[in-house]
């Protein structure tokens, strides 16, 4: 435990009878950083965030904020922020009532109660919707009125549980934006579940990937995209073509290619995993591959996308399907259903361990 | 193709319209001949006058039943209005495989024919010297005006969202505020409701309380039943008028009050 750390989860654990929700997780969560919970659903993120809110209780394990233990702390005892995904705003309380529901909630003094509740909707921009209702707001109106609600007694935790979810695309991506403002303007440590990638991609300081009631693995964005630990987290986090065989002494036997990729992992079931932008894909008469490109798998254009600036080739291999995305200056003349190589350097492609069933 | 034709609708207006008459007007009929001066059910009356009224309100034993009923109904109503809701609640949030049992045992009163709930209570509170007395009413009325504040309170609950407890939890708010600042708030509609209901059945129940009224305490129906099987003292059409007009007086307060408030909180509450 050290000083830039909020919130330490040891052995942490939420079984519901035979069915185990999370299975004994590990997690320090940094001071100020804005860390998400990503995975799909059924994966335990939202349990970990429903056991740290303290609405479940742990069936093992123990919660350090700052290094005081916080398990025996009922819900209302935390001063932890809450945004849920469908608003949670009281009905019967006008925008400003209920930005002030906290705040009575600690006996706060009027003139003060006015002043904050004045400052955190203005930090939303909702200020001239003060006395409205719920009701009469827009959905993503009524998400920032509830995290003006969550944040206005400044907790040092603020969690939130798929907050966007119930928004349309638009107006999500403008709100995550909003959300790494306020998140700068607060300094405090924001804990954010999604299943979305790219929203977690996008806001986060670090990223936990859930699986399976477990963490698979916690780093930034750019560790998770270029050195995933797992084959889970490699396919999870962003595109991805997958390559499967046999390890054997440093390389991967299939169908008869001996293909390579960083990374040290025992013999066995392997898969090589390649990011699209780090793979090529030849014309159909074989050329145009670059010469470190040692890692050659032949295949057959399923689908060419236009992007704009790129253009994406999907191509079906007997050892899996690949997705090559090259700048449009690079396109390749090809066409759907031509015979063509994919191929990669193999320090752009990591070695994984299949473990899939 | 779903609209309905002109002469179709005027057809069903008229058809209701009568259905209505056929429903409602026997029961208007206590107004004119509470009002009559004769000493009996003459309709239409051939003179007017109010001393079916005078001797309603100054005949002692009218005007004891009459506070005997509305104190009993008030008190049926308000233990029956904090029992219920507590039900509905514990009901409504229960993860048991039982609570839909334990709704169906809360809604038997309704369901079982009233003259054998009341031959049961009568045997089982001679016994315990309960017969004739306030406490024994009460009790009664409690147990048949649940079911009704379940059902009410329980159509309150379907729209009631419960993160937003946790949300108040989250805030700072203990269970108990919790409870009062925003679960009351939101299910109020359907409490009153309730409440009404509660009130009314008390009111107007005749059929258990036959077994259970002594000299000492009656209640407004029951002597209005008796006299209208011993006598043809029209003082019963005043008794009657009073009643039906408290009657329309609850629920006009239901529909102009209580259904608003309702609507407006379930719009707050939608999308």
């Amino acid at each position: 435990m050290t000083d830039d750390m909020i919130l330490d989860l040891q052995g942490l654990s939420k079984a519901y009878g035979e069915a185990v929700a999370l299975d004994q997780i590990d997690l320090d969560i940094r001071r100020g950083e804005f860390l998400t919970f990503l995975g799909p659903s059924g994966s335990g993120k939202t349990t970990t965030l429903n056991l740290i809110a303290g609405f479940i209780d742990p069936t093992t394990g123990s919660m350090l904020l700052n290094g005081k233990p916080i398990e025996k702390l009922r819900a209302h005892e935390r001063n932890f922020g809450v945004v849920f995904q469908h608003y949670a705003l009281f009905p019967h309380m006008t925008v400003a009532d209920n930005v002030e529901y906290p705040l009575k909630q600690r006996k706060v003094p009027k003139a003060k109660r006015k002043e904050q509740v004045k400052q955190a909707l203005e930090m939303v921009r909702l200020s001239q919707y003060a006395d409205r209702f719920p009701k009469q707001l827009s959905g993503g109106q009524q998400q920032r009125v509830a995290l003006a609600r969550a944040v206005v007694y400044r907790p040092p935790i603020l969690l939130m549980d798929e907050p966007l979810g119930a928004l349309d695309k638009k107006l999500r991506e403008w709100l995550q934006l909003e959300l790494r403002r306020i998140h700068r303007e607060l300094g405090s440590t924001f804990i954010y579940v999604t299943h979305d990638q790219e929203e977690a991609l996008v806001l986060s300081d670090r990223i936990a990937v859930f699986n399976e009631g477990r963490i698979e693995q916690i780093g930034t964005s750019h560790e998770l995209y270029d050195q995933p630990k797992t084959l889970f987290v490699g396919k999870f986090i962003g595109e991805s073509s997958v390559f499967k065989g046999t390890l054997h002494d440093g390389v991967v036997s299939a169908q008869g290619l001996r293909l390579a990729g960083r990374g040290d992992i025992p013999n066995g079931p392997a898969a090589v995993l390649v990011r699209p932008e780090k793979l090529e894909v030849s014309e159909p008469s074989g050329s145009q591959l670059s010469e470190s490109v040692a890692n050659r798998v032949p295949g057959a254009i399923d689908d060419i996308v236009y992007l704009g600036s790129s253009v994406k080739y999907n191509v079906t291999t007997e050892i899996g399907d690949a997705v090559v995305r090259v700048p449009v200056e690079r396109a390749v003349d090809a066409k759907i259903g031509d015979s063509v190589l994919v191929g990669w350097a193999t320090e752009n492609a990591v070695l994984l361990v299949d473990d899939e069933k | 193709m779903n609209d309905i034709r002109p002469l179709t609708k005027f057809i069903l207006g008229i058809g209701a319209v009568i259905v209505a008459i056929w429903l409602i007007a026997p029961m208007f009929i206590v107004f004119p001949i509470s009002f009559s001066s004769d000493a009996s059910f003459q309709f239409p009356p051939r003179e007017w006058s109010t001393r079916w009224y005078e001797s309603f309100f100054n005949n002692q034993q009218w005007m004891r039943a009459l506070g005997n009923s509305a104190v009993i109904a008030l008190l049926s109503a308000i233990v029956a209005t904090a029992i219920g809701t507590l039900a509905a609640l514990a009901i409504n949030r229960s993860e048991s495989k039982f609570a839909h049992w334990a709704q169906t045992l809360m809604l038997t009163p309704m369901i079982v024919p009233p003259i054998i709930a009341g031959a049961g209570i009568y045997t089982f509170f001679l016994n315990s010297g309960l017969v004739g007395t306030l406490f024994g009413f009460v009790m009664v009325h409690v147990c048949l005006a649940i079911p009704l504040v379940v059902i009410a309170v329980n159509a309150s609950l379907s729209g009631y969202d419960r993160s937003l407890e946790l949300a108040a939890a989250s805030l700072g708010a203990n269970r108990v505020k919790t409870f009062f600042q925003v679960t009351v708030p939101l299910i109020a509609p359907g409490v009153a409701a309730g409440a009404v209901f509660a009130f009314v059945t008390s009111f107007d129940e005749v059929i258990v309380s036959q077994f259970m009224v002594s000299p000492a305490l009656q209640t407004l129906p029951m002597m209005m039943y008796n006299s209208v099987t011993r006598t043809t003292d029209p003082t019963i059409a005043a008794a009657a008028a009073l009643i039906l007009a408290a009657v329309i007086l609850a629920f006009f307060f239901f529909q102009f009050v209580v259904t608003p408030l309702a609507r407006r909180s379930r719009e707050r509450v939608g999308d």
